[in-house]
């Protein structure tokens, strides 16, 4: 057991890889640990023998508590909360945060209600001020934001959003030292059976884990165009998006789909292609870091929110673009 | 079987909005039954179409308003509706509005709760998982297929993930979250909107379903809104 004031990321592990979001996870945990003056413990829970990456051990926390139980092997939020609620109300950590992943998304709301206690989630920006935690979150499709303090009761809960607490180069540190728990299930919490986790075909990068987004519109004008997006996308090391229309006609998958409707991304760069800009497609996309706009209706809403605009016919301009990134990527 | 839905209207998300004090200025401006909840209120209508006796209930937690997306899902097909209202229930936070439903919902049979998956206003997708731990039972996030067991004992569902998605088996009740792709709701037809305004709406308040305004209510809530802005300008 720590001591003092802990801070625990629930980092998620699968085939021996941590997710990206969960270093992010990690990282925010330290930043916030720096103000509260509380360590991280990162917990990761599997199936008996599994691996602790690497990069979890050493990334800088105080302690890997590693949980285990067969019922762990794929992700399973009713298991988890009965594994986790008992760690948390003997070891008392301040908060416990984790990646807004559908899965966490479906934890942490499970997990706060278990231990009633308050939530924030899908949060874009955290910070302690004498001793009391603060959570910025996008709400009204990113029309706006709100900040939540958090009450006397512990631990605060929260998920971030993806791709928005990205670590800076940090050297490696010393391995943590790694606790094992063996966790007790009680038959209730092993009442859902996740009989198959089916993969997305192809080497595909889900679009909330790219860097960089490349996403059609109905400028595309059909199906066929995705290809020249397809091309942009394999040189930049890219994944693409696509807007609800697009995704209704059938053209692409619904896991595709930006919007309020379809997934929330945060890319460093989305490139928006025949793309209007309506608010529903902007409230999943709208905290990207850089966004670039290619649209032939210099009046687009798109262009509102791009830092850089290209005013043109988007059929035309993405051959050149992916020829011009070619030579400078020397691909 | 009875199934229950959880709606919840929000401002049409096309609308402009504008803040004051620290509030969204909702006066005037369009409001909807909430979109993902669409689904789960088509799901349920589906099922009981297929099979002929299922009763589908919707409940609400909110002001006298949210009546109009009460009608809305009637309209769509729902049997009944049940209305949680009471000035004890305002400025509660998400927890607080999944232990309302929780302690209304135990006053009715359910075999099946449907949600949507988020409340595309406040937006924080945490009232089904909450409910769900609360009334204990089992529950599953973001689905996009649902398949009952012939003796409706269990329920098979395919949940979006990363990359992917998983087939879960639950037994029922659970609590599902809707996520599109699931169906493509309805738009309710001309006799469905008569046949509505018929339809009961019962309206519970905090005594009829049991909660402790005192311990229960927005002093109770666990976080606090400290500041409502506009998204700092690109
Ligand atoms: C409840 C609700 C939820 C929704 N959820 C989502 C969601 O999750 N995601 C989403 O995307 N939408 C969503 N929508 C739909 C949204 O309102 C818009 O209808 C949609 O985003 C428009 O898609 P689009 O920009 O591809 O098409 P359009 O609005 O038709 O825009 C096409 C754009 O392409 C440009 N264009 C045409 N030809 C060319 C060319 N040759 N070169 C360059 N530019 C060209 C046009 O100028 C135009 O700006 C939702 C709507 C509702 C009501
Ligand atoms: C401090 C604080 C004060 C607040 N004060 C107010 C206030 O005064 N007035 C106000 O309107 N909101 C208030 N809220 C917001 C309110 O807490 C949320 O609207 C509520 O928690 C539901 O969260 P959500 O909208 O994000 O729903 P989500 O958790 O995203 O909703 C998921 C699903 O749960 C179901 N659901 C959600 N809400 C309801 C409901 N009310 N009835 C039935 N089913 C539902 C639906 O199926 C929905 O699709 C306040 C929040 C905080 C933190």
């Amino acid at each position: 057991m720590s001591e003092g004031k802990q801070i625990w990321v629930l980092a998620e592990v699968l085939g021996g890889q941590v997710k990206p979001v969960s270093l992010e996870a990690l990282h925010a945990g330290q930043t916030l640990g720096g103000e509260l003056g509380a360590t991280v413990t990162a917990v990761v829970a599997t199936a008996p023998g599994a691996e602790i990456p690497e990069d979890v051990a050493n990334c800088g926390v105080a302690r890997v508590l590693h949980i285990q139980h067969a019922g762990l092997e794929t992700f399973n939020s009713l298991a988890l909360v009965e594994v986790l609620a008992p760690q948390v109300q003997s070891q008392n950590p301040e908060v416990v945060m984790m990646g807004a992943t559908n899965h966490g998304k479906e934890l942490a709301p499970a997990l706060a209600a278990r231990l009633g206690v308050g939530l924030a989630t899908d949060c874009i920006e955290i910070h302690a001020e004498g001793g009391m935690l603060k959570a910025r979150r996008p709400v009204y499709a990113g029309k706006a934001h709100i900040t939540f303090q958090f009450g006397d009761t512990r631990p605060c809960i929260l998920t971030l959003r993806p791709n928005v607490f990205r670590p800076g180069e940090t050297p490696a540190g010393d391995a943590a030292p790694v606790e094992t728990v063996t966790a007790d299930i009680p038959e209730n919490g092993l009442r859902l059976k996740v009989k198959e986790v089916v993969q997305a075909a192809g080497r595909k990068l889900d679009i909330t884990e790219a860097r960089i987004i490349v996403s059609g519109g109905m400028g595309m004008q059909k199906p066929e165009n995705f290809q020249l997006l397809e091309e942009l996308a394999e040189v930049l090391g890219a994944a693409v998006g696509a807007s609800r229309p697009v995704v209704d006609n059938g053209w692409r998958e619904y896991s595709n789909q930006v919007g309020q409707t379809g997934r929330t991304v945060s890319p460093d760069l989305y490139i928006a292609c025949g793309i209007s800009g309506a608010v529903q497609h902007l409230a999943g996309m709208s905290s990207s870091r850089c966004i670039v706009a290619i649209n032939k209706d210099p009046n687009a809403p798109i262009f509102d929110v791009a830092d850089y605009g290209i005013v043109g016919d988007v059929l035309e301009i993405l051959p050149v673009m992916t020829a011009e990134f070619k030579k400078v990527l020397q691909k | 079987m009875n199934i229950l839905v959880c709606v919840k209207q929000v401002i049409d998300t096309g609308a402009a909005i504008e803040i004051k004090d620290g509030k969204v200025q909702s006066e005037g401006l369009p409001r909807v039954l909430n979109p993902y909840d669409e689904f789960a209120v088509e799901e349920a209508v589906r099922i009981k179409e297929t099979d002929g006796e299922s009763t589908v209930t919707l409940i609400s937690m909110g002001p006298d308003n949210f009546k109009d997306t009460l009608r809305r899902g009637l309209a769509m097909g729902a049997d009944k509706a049940v209305h949680l209202l009471d000035p004890a229930f305002e400025g509660l936070d998400s927890l607080g509005v999944a232990q309302v439903l929780a302690a209304g919902i135990r006053t009715l049979d359910h075999d099946l709760i449907l949600c949507g998956r988020q409340a595309v206003d406040d937006d924080m997708a945490q009232v089904g998982p909450s409910l769900a731990v609360l009334l204990g039972m089992p529950f599953v996030s973001v689905i996009t297929k649902l398949n009952l067991a012939d003796d409706k004992k269990s329920a098979e569902v395919t949940r979006q993930i990363e990359g992917g998605s998983e087939i879960i088996e639950t037994p029922l009740p659970a609590v599902l979250t809707c996520q599109k792709g699931l169906n493509e709701p309805r738009l309710p037809s001309l006799k469905g909107i008569m046949a509505a305004k018929k339809k009961e709406i019962a309206v519970l308040d905090a005594a009829a379903i049991g909660f402790d305004p005192a311990t229960q209510g927005a002093t109770a809530n666990h976080i606090t809104q400290v500041d409502l802005a506009k998204p700092p300008a690109r």
